[in-house]
């Protein structure tokens, strides 16, 4: 009788300590997301772009004898019924320079529809040498039905950015926005205006 | 209860009869025979969309059944196979043997056990009612990748719950298994002298108690994207669908180690009874499988080559993948070195288990094809990759089910096996199931899609050849349930040993083994003689 009481101690033991793992194993899926997300930041695969003042972006030297090809892609989401497009396909720039291009949208419901702009940019490796000051994307754009509208982004290339990249493509996509509205997307964004 | 219970000594307590029977039992052969009906029907059941899938893809153009539901075949024939016919199976053989195998008079929670095999109806009544909702049953892929599975209909919210259920399921039994090995072996029975089916479960268990919650994490942020406006997963919200890929391998990797480390424990248990010698390198086994279920887990990226990964990420899946072959070709080499100058016989588990260490390897073979970077961007997605998964899964995992049911029939039932019928089966299954999945290598490398319901002309003659050897195979598995009924019905009495080669705690039992098992444990000298 006593062994049997020895061993409901041991497996009462063994089995909440495998029921702790399990849960740290639950625990470890939800926090593989902001791992997930710390490390696309840091090595910069996920063509997540970076995001600068103007302060900040004034210290960096201009690299006159670099040019880098800037080129623009735009797209909307299924079932978002908007016109996006880039004011131009392409600008040469020169690291370390703050540069200005333009967005054209326009909503074609007659209904007013809230969008969100996600950035990417190829390839991966030039993704962390790549900020902007300003953009479209900082925020959730409000069009109302039928509403044209020019939007800017100033961006700058970090004149770190590796010898071999003479050619980058900064691609947005248009998603309709989630229904929650995120906090930090009023802070720092300067006001997208024409 | 309570008077009855008073009026019989603890081993003898109550039964109830006919179906509370069975709701209520906490006997370990009673659960494992439960569990392994149960994946019995399920694998019929998932056999029966594999067969669906094949009418469709007999011949190009759509013939039988639309597109969506075609997906649907697809996905659910996955998860019925993956978590209804062969985790289950597993579960059940190790309720059967672990406690004979280690001297144990029966799991170490009885009521857990019960309670975890009693979610599995509820589980798949939930996952196989949703092919009669609006909307049709999930259809975008087991592996469930937002955002197109979370355009599923009505069924999306029965999808996830089903697979925690599931979850549930086999981490309540891989719970018991690990408290069971550990806590209940017989005096004397180390873990080096522990058989290997046991070694292989042990290991498998941990992988599910690591791996399962993960998966159960994955889905429950799935729900939440779904209906609760979180953004895991959507682009729009700041997350990223990459991401859901990434979690559910970290899952999906160790699971089809899950599938097939209890096979290898199968297999080192038939060979050396046939071969009439010990098996060749047994601690060197036990090693290989944990050295194979740790690198399950620095491998997952090898699913999603293809998603734009850094080239060292790429470098260091593919290197890490590439390595799991060492310790699985270690396996091999053993069960081979076993049978090199054995006196073998080949009855039918034999067979079954030679096929099973043949074909796993070349399903092993094409998983190392699989696993170089460069060509997996060609290979990626196509019938190739079905061709390796059904090579290592069915002539793998379900072999090695099929040879263990052969090898402890006799055990279970008191009775042999009609051994005509089972060379039957054997000979038919094989063939056809060569036919099946070999031209599906050809079909891949030459570039057809998998989940597809229709495919351009030039894959046609393989595609009905395929389609061929899976009518064959989905009938030949009748011969299999036929196989059983008899010898649960009746035959030739079984002695305790059953083979002539066999060795270990359970065939020093009678056959059918008695209710109630080593209730004292057995002597140090029957478990030395499982060694040998």
């Amino acid at each position: 009788m006593a062994s049997t009481s020895v061993q409901r101690t041991a497996n009462r033991k063994l089995v909440g300590q495998l029921l702790v793992l399990t849960a740290m194993m639950f625990g470890f899926g939800y926090a593989l997301v902001p791992l997930y997300n710390v490390f696309c930041e840091v090595t910069g695969i996920n063509g997540k772009t970076g995001r600068l003042s103007q302060v900040q972006a004034a210290t960096l030297v201009p690299d006159k004898a670099r040019e880098i090809t800037v080129e623009f892609v735009t797209n909307v989401n299924a079932g978002l019924p908007w016109n996006f497009r880039p004011l131009q396909d392409k600008v040469v720039v020169h690291p370390g320079v703050l540069t200005s291009v333009a967005f054209e949208m326009g909503n074609r419901a007659n209904y007013g529809i809230v969008g969100q702009a996600i950035p990417s940019l190829a390839p991966q490796t030039a993704a962390r040498y790549f900020s902007k000051t300003e953009c479209f994307c900082f925020a959730r754009q409000p069009l109302a039905a039928g509403e044209q509208k020019t939007v800017p982004v100033r961006f700058i290339i970090d004149p770190k950015i590796p010898a071999d990249v003479d050619r980058v493509t900064l691609s947005y996509t248009f998603f309709e926005a989630p229904p929650a509205p995120e906090p930090q997307a009023a802070v720092k964004g300067s006001a997208p205006n024409t | 209860m309570s008077e009855a219970a008073a009026h019989h000594d603890a081993h003898h307590e109550h039964h109830a009869t006919g179906m509370m029977r069975w709701l209520t039992t906490t006997n370990h052969k009673d659960i494992g025979t439960m569990y392994l009906i149960f994946s019995l029907i399920m694998f019929f059941i998932g056999g029966s969309m594999a067969m669906i899938i094949r009418l469709e893809l007999f011949q190009p153009g759509l013939q039988f059944v639309n597109p969506q539901f075609f997906n649907s075949m697809t996905t659910m024939h996955a998860l019925v196979m993956i978590f209804g016919a062969v985790m289950p199976a597993w579960t059940g053989f190790a309720n059967w043997l672990v406690p004979l195998m280690i001297g144990a008079p029966d799991m170490a929670l009885p009521r857990l056990n019960n309670w975890s095999f009693w979610i599995l109806p509820f589980a798949f009544s939930l996952l196989l009612g949703t092919l009669f909702m609006p909307g049709g049953a999930p259809a975008g892929g087991w592996t469930m990748y937002p955002p197109l599975v979370l355009q599923t209909g009505e069924a999306f919210p029965f999808l996830i719950f089903a697979v925690h259920f599931m979850g549930a399921s086999s981490i309540a039994g891989a719970i018991n298994i690990i408290a069971t090995v550990f806590n209940m072996r017989a005096p004397g029975m180390t873990l080096m002298k522990l058989p290997l089916f046991v070694w292989t479960w042990i290991i498998t268990a941990f992988l599910l108690i690591a791996s399962i919650p993960v998966l159960a994490g994955a889905v429950t942020m799935l729900l939440t994207d779904k209906f609760f406006g979180t953004s895991f997963f959507s682009a729009a919200g700041g997350g990223d669908p990459v991401m859901f890929q990434h979690i559910f391998w970290f899952f999906g990797h160790p699971e089809v180690y899950i599938l097939i480390l209890p096979a290898f424990g199968i297999a080192s248990a038939i060979i050396p009874t046939f071969a009439r010698k010990p098996l060749f390198g047994y601690s060197s086994m036990v090693y290989a499988a944990a050295a194979i279920a740790f690198l399950s887990f620095i491998v997952w990226a090898h699913h999603m080559f293809t998603v734009g990964m850094p080239l060292a990420g790429e470098l260091f899946f593919m290197y890490a993948t590439v390595l799991i072959a060492v310790p699985t070709g270690v396996k091999v080499f053993n069960w081979v070195a076993t049978m090199w100058q054995g006196s073998m016989t080949f009855e039918t588990p034999m067979l079954f288990a030679i096929a099973f260490v043949v074909l796993f390897t070349i399903g092993g073979f094409s998983g190392l094809m699989l696993g170089v970077t460069p060509v997996d961007f060609q290979y990626h997605d196509t019938y190739f990759v079905v061709a390796h998964f059904h090579y290592v899964l069915v002539t793998g995992a379900i072999y090695s089910l099929i040879a263990g049911t052969y090898f402890w029939l006799p055990k279970m039932t008191g009775h042999m096996y009609d051994e005509k019928l089972g060379k039957l089966h054997f000979w038919l299954s094989t063939i056809s199931v060569n036919v099946l999945f070999f031209p599906q290598h050809f079909l891949g490398l030459a570039g057809m899609p998998r989940r597809i319901p229709d495919y351009a002309v030039q894959f046609a003659d393989w595609n009905m050849v395929s389609s061929i050897g899976g009518f064959v195979f989905g009938a030949s598995q009748l011969l299999f349930v036929i196989g059983i009924v008899k010898c649960i019905r009746g035959g030739e009495k079984a002695t305790a040993q059953v083979w002539e080669g066999a060795h270990g705690l359970e065939w020093t039992l009678p056959s059918p083994a008695p209710y109630h098992t080593f209730s004292e444990p057995p002597p140090a000298a029957s478990i030395e003689g499982g060694m040998r």
